[in-house]
């Protein structure tokens, strides 16, 4: 089903739409009469409508929408991560997405190829990863639902334009499906970005919201939450993914809640001289006024930390070695965990799904009891910092760590517990 | 199953080519001698044939695949063994093509001599839990974009729908209505029904032409 709507107010009657239908179902209505004196263009025959969407891009005034419902998959379907992430953007109302190919984040931009066109939505590839933010700059100032996606490298390049967007106080959705560094490192999975992710990544004071999906099936809920987040805290956010979590294959259903975006009163949509000018702007001529917009925006972080941290706590009410692991970390340390526990070691997990704001109260909670803290990552120790920071260096941290696209084996980690437990004795 | 010379496994992108590729090269080995399986894969940096290298190498299996293959270059590039595809007659192979037309596109080379041979057998993979290849109609359209990619014809289609670790009997069960759809949108025959091995007994008798296979062990399982 299609419908197209006319802001009949701003029809100037030209009847080029009228021409361009290939199902001949516009006219110029003969009784109305709008504002400016004329006739303004009408569907005759709502349901005959295929939705092709000729007749707004025809529409030298730009007064025409067209919109096309887009079918929810109603059974479970096998899905790479990248695809999950690309189909719930679409269900969540984004009908934009710019990009540019990078391994291994590919799927997202070669799905929104094939679905854009026939929803009605707009894929763009750009010329270049900066090109691609800052067109997510304008769609978001516009107030529509924005995404883009890279790799590690990619992500650097978008850095600029993501410092903008925060700047601006403005929702959008980056993806990092990130892969080895530094510089142009390596196609294998990584999680080396988490500095950069969850510090803002651009330059100046600010912070994105940065989600860790661990399946596919998470892929899909956190891009949807990426959406809903941004929009109300009025920032970007970005779905941290990996290489392996971008390219396996799992079962993902998408029979989830979808709330409605809520109103944009500041998108720059034209005043049609009804009221004043909505400026999307990051640079401030007064520096009082630019401390002032700062202060506001770090109120607003606090805001955050105490409203959003999420975690998934996993045999830590009693456990004496928590290990910390998100994202494909995460899937590995929970099968070393049980396996530990079958072994009598009482090994528990806290996986944040959240890694701004980082989940500080379900580690200090942890802290109270833990004998030692394991941060698993893909990196040379980056969220162990955050670790050591949320328990106050109570309890010692220590690394488990494979880089270099390498993942670390579960017998790797159950190694690391097991020598962990037997020192704590 | 029963093989000719040469055995072309292509289809929609993320299909599980790969996986019926080595399961077909393992087969074919207790079948023949001299048996290679041909990576042409230039689409997907993830996921090889080069995964199941020891498994096949046991069974005597020759690998053609780019020295790139499961390396940090990132370049589609072909092996350049591939030719012995089509220039050794005594090899007995099974091609693992890339999803897709553009997947397809590596076919090029070999079309002429593989048409002139006449000796193959391509099959189209389908699986219905797949996002953009739910109805026989698409599966149809998939099918013509890689045969103008490539310029050969398919000769068969085998339904690989499974929802990967998730697939039980009643995955398979309802999706043999869906490769009899796809048979019918496309013209051609049906020639196999995967299964994961440990499902076999449960569908024997129940879905005709199955092939058995063994899936790729996780290397985030213990």
């Amino acid at each position: 089903m299609a419908k197209v709507t006319f802001r009949t107010d701003e029809c100037k009657g030209c009847g080029l739409c009228i021409d361009a239908c290939p199902k001949g179902i516009l006219k110029l209505s003969e009784e109305t009469i709008n504002k400016k004196g004329h006739h303004p263009a009408e569907c005759a025959d709502p349901d005959a409508c295929v939705g092709c969407a000729s007749c707004a891009l025809m529409c030298p005034d730009c007064i025409i929408t067209v919109e096309r419902e887009v079918e929810r998959m109603a059974e479970k379907v096998l899905m790479k991560g990248n695809e999950a992430i690309a189909e719930a953007a679409i269900m969540a109302g984004c009908r934009h997405y710019f990009g540019y190919p990078i391994t291994p984040q590919t799927e997202i931009a070669a799905y929104m190829a094939k679905r854009m066109p026939k929803i009605g939505g707009t894929f763009l590839q750009a010329e270049s990863e900066i090109a691609a933010i800052n067109m997510v700059y304008g769609v978001s100032s516009a107030g529509k639902r924005v995404m883009t996606s890279s790799s590690s490298p990619g992500i650097s390049l978008k850095g600029e334009g993501i410092s903008y967007l925060a700047g601006t106080d403005l929702p959008a959705v980056i993806v990092n499906a990130q892969r080895g560094g530094p510089g142009l490192g390596g196609i294998q999975p990584s999680q080396s970005d988490y500095f950069q992710a969850t510090r803002g990544g651009g330059h100046g004071d600010y912070h994105i919201i940065v989600l860790a999906p661990s399946s596919v099936q998470e892929m899909a809920e956190l891009t949807i939450k990426a959406f809903e987040l941004a929009d109300e805290y009025l920032m970007p956010a970005m779905v941290l993914a990996d290489g392996t979590t971008g390219q396996m294959m799992e079962p993902v259903s998408f029979d989830f809640e979808i709330k409605e975006p809520p109103a944009k009163p500041w998108a720059t949509t034209g005043t049609k001289c009804q009221r004043p000018h909505n400026i999307a702007n990051s640079l401030y001529l007064d520096p009082e006024k630019l401390e002032c917009i700062n202060n506001v925006r770090f109120a607003r972080y606090e805001v955050i930390k105490d409203n959003e941290q999420r975690a998934e706590e996993y045999l830590t009410e009693d456990a004496d070695i928590v290990v910390a692991a998100f994202g494909i970390s995460a899937r590995i340390a929970k099968n070393a965990v049980d396996a530990a526990r079958a072994k009598g070691i009482k090994a528990g997990l806290i996986r944040p799904i959240t890694l701004w704001p980082f989940p500080d109260k379900a580690f200090k909670k942890a802290a109270e009891h833990a004998k030692r803290f394991i941060s698993v990552e893909l990196s040379m120790g980056q969220m162990i910092e955050d670790v050591r920071l949320a328990t106050e260096c109570k309890v010692p941290v220590e690394l488990c760590y494979r880089v270099g696209g390498m993942i670390p084996s579960p017998q790797q980690v159950l190694e690391a517990i097991e020598k962990a437990a037997k020192e704590v004795k | 199953m029963r093989y000719k010379r040469v055995t072309l496994i292509a289809g929609h992108y993320g299909s599980g080519k790969t996986n019926i590729a080595v399961n077909m090269a393992l087969d074919l080995a207790k079948q023949k001698d001299n048996v290679a399986i041909a990576d042409l894969d230039i689409i997907n940096p993830y996921y090889r044939t080069l995964d199941s290298r020891a498994e096949l190498e046991a069974a005597g299996v020759r690998l053609i695949v780019s020295p790139f293959a499961n390396s940090n270059l990132d370049i589609p590039a072909l092996p350049q063994e591939m030719y012995a595809v089509v220039d050794d007659l005594s090899l007995n192979c099974i091609i693992d093509v890339g999803g897709d037309d553009t997947g397809a596109v590596a076919l090029g080379r070999l079309a002429p001599k593989l048409r002139e041979e006449d000796d193959y057998d391509m099959y189209l993979i389908v699986n219905r839990f797949r996002p953009l290849t739910r109805t026989a109609k698409e599966v149809a359209e998939v099918r013509y974009e890689i045969e103008a990619a490539c310029g050969l014809k398919f000769t068969g289609v085998i339904n690989d729908s499974n929802l990967g670790a998730d697939t039980t009997a009643e995955t398979v069960l309802s999706s043999v209505q869906f490769g009899k759809d796809c048979a019918e949108a496309t013209g051609l025959p049906l020639v196999a029904t995967t299964v994961e091995s440990s499902l076999m007994e449960e569908l024997a008798g129940k879905v005709p032409d199955l092939f058995p296979m063994k899936l790729q062990k996780r290397p985030i399982d213990l």
